[in-house]
């Protein structure tokens, strides 16, 4: 959308099948207006996602990572969102030793009947990374460059 | 060390019923220690022990599943045996376990800085508290307390956590510094600063994989995420980006079990301070969950486990 183009920051979404993700299907079929900052990646349950993803978006160039899963107790397969929720919990206090905002990354709980809910968390994170601004670049050549270097070389 | 006669009559009378017992022994020079495999009774009188037995030995056990195998440990390197034994990565019985007390080893990093100069070592004497190298005709002369590994001086565990036979009195540990200084005064730098600063530092990693083959918790072996291709975490390219994420990768898949015996940060050949990932990870291990990995090996670690009330997290409401 050229409209948007450069006001727009890269934030990746990871949603449980079951609650978030209906969550966010609540609200576009309830049409509330939402941010479209936001990208979503459907995984079967908060507890499927390896904090590694999460921190592999952020190295790749990521400005936020938003995770959100079944409120505990409620989780589908009735505890991954327990596991999930200390893996993130450590991920969440480890990020500042890398230099990098802890709040680029928050998760969350959100139902499928929270369509409401989803609005204000996606609303209030992507205020939160635009404060922030944009997630600082890994320095140094970029693949094509390698390449060219090593064109040279030869 | 004191002990060194007394733990090699220990490992005689048991080495009939064992296939190896992996000990240290000199090195290519009077600096270095190596790891040795005793096999036969007149490997005994090679074994030394004392400030070069730098190696954390554990780091063979899980290969060596299915043998009798008796190792020598000190204080950290039992922590990662008792590490092992809790994840089921090696059996009880089939491991004989040598205890001493330990007054701490040498990084060889800090006596290479201290000399500036890594030729051929004559001679090395170690007598209270202060290292007399030989160097090219030269002698130089270093405080022991200069030239001791960061680990020992905030070492809680000198003894043996766990042992089959103990050699010598148990002492107790000579704690110097509270905390972590170097983490500390890393967590006042401002965000812009750290990441600069990992960046300078994993771009000087070559990939060998030091650290990984080091560690004894790194069990995976060939089937390392760094090597897989399906997922394929990593390419092969030379970056930054790949570099810096098999790093977080260790720090990740050690994350409540890491036993900060320093292994990672010793073998590497660049001396990229990566214990510093590893206790940032384990600090938050202790304070969220009142967890510290390699003490008891009945526990469960605090990934693996979970409450339906945390204590210490709060939940995000927003």
């Amino acid at each position: 959308m050229p409209v948007l183009k450069g006001k727009e920051l890269r934030i990746v979404g990871f949603l449980c099948n079951w609650c978030s993700y209906g969550g966010a299907d609540t609200a576009g079929v309830g049409r509330f207006n939402q941010p479209t900052d936001l990208r979503i990646i459907r995984v079967p349950c908060s507890g499927r996602i390896d904090p590694l993803f999460i921190m592999k978006t952020l190295l790749n160039g990521a400005d936020g990572v938003l995770v959100s899963g079944c409120h505990p107790r409620d989780c589908h397969y009735a505890e991954g969102n327990f596991y999930a929720r200390r893996r993130l919990e450590v991920l969440h206090r480890f990020l500042p030793i890398l230099g990098i905002e802890p709040g680029r990354f928050e998760y969350t709980w959100v139902s499928a009947s929270e369509g409401q809910r989803w609005q204000q968390v996606v609303t209030r994170f992507t205020e939160q990374i635009h404060k922030l601004g944009p997630a600082p670049k890994i320095a140094g050549p970029a693949a094509s460059e390698t390449l060219r270097q090593m064109e040279a070389a030869l | 060390m004191k002990y060194q006669q007394e733990l090699k009559d220990s490992i005689r009378k048991a080495l009939p019923g064992l296939d190896v017992v992996i000990a240290w022994s000199a090195g290519y020079d009077p600096l270095h220690a190596t790891p040795h495999f005793i096999r036969r009774e007149e490997d005994i009188d090679r074994l030394e022990i004392g400030p070069f037995s730098v190696h954390n030995l554990a780091t063979y056990l899980p290969g060596l599943r299915g043998k009798k195998v008796g190792i020598v440990v000190k204080g950290c390197d039992s922590r990662s045996v008792i590490e092992l034994l809790q994840e089921n990565l090696i059996n009880r019985e089939e491991v004989t376990i040598f205890g001493f007390p330990c007054t701490g080893v040498v990084d060889q990093t800090k006596i290479r800085k201290a000399l500036g100069h890594t030729g051929k070592v004559d001679f090395c004497q170690i007598a209270s508290q202060t290292v007399v190298i030989g160097l090219g005709g030269e002698e130089h002369k270093l405080r022991l307390s200069k030239v001791l590994a960061d680990k020992c001086f905030s070492c809680q565990y000198p003894n043996a956590l766990i042992s089959d036979h103990f050699v010598g009195e148990k002492i107790s540990p000579s704690v110097q510094t509270e905390g972590d200084d170097d983490l500390e005064a890393f967590e006042k730098m401002p965000m812009d600063e750290r990441f600069a600063f990992w960046q300078k530092e994993m771009d000087r990693c070559i990939r060998c994989y030091a650290c990984r083959n080091a560690c004894p918790m790194c069990v995976c072996r060939d089937h390392c995420l760094a090597e897989s291709r399906d997922p394929h975490w990593l390419s092969q390219e030379d970056s930054v980006r790949d570099k810096w994420m098999f790093q977080l990768i260790h720090a990740y898949h050690l994350a409540g079990r890491c036993t900060e015996c320093g292994e990672c940060q010793r073998a590497c050949p660049m001396d990229i301070p990566l214990l510093l990932l590893k206790k940032k990870m384990n600090k938050e291990i202790k304070e969220l969950f009142q967890y510290e990995a390699g003490v008891d090996p009945e526990a469960t670690p605090p990934l693996l486990s979970f409450k339906m009330e945390e204590e210490n997290i709060n939940e995000r409401e927003w």
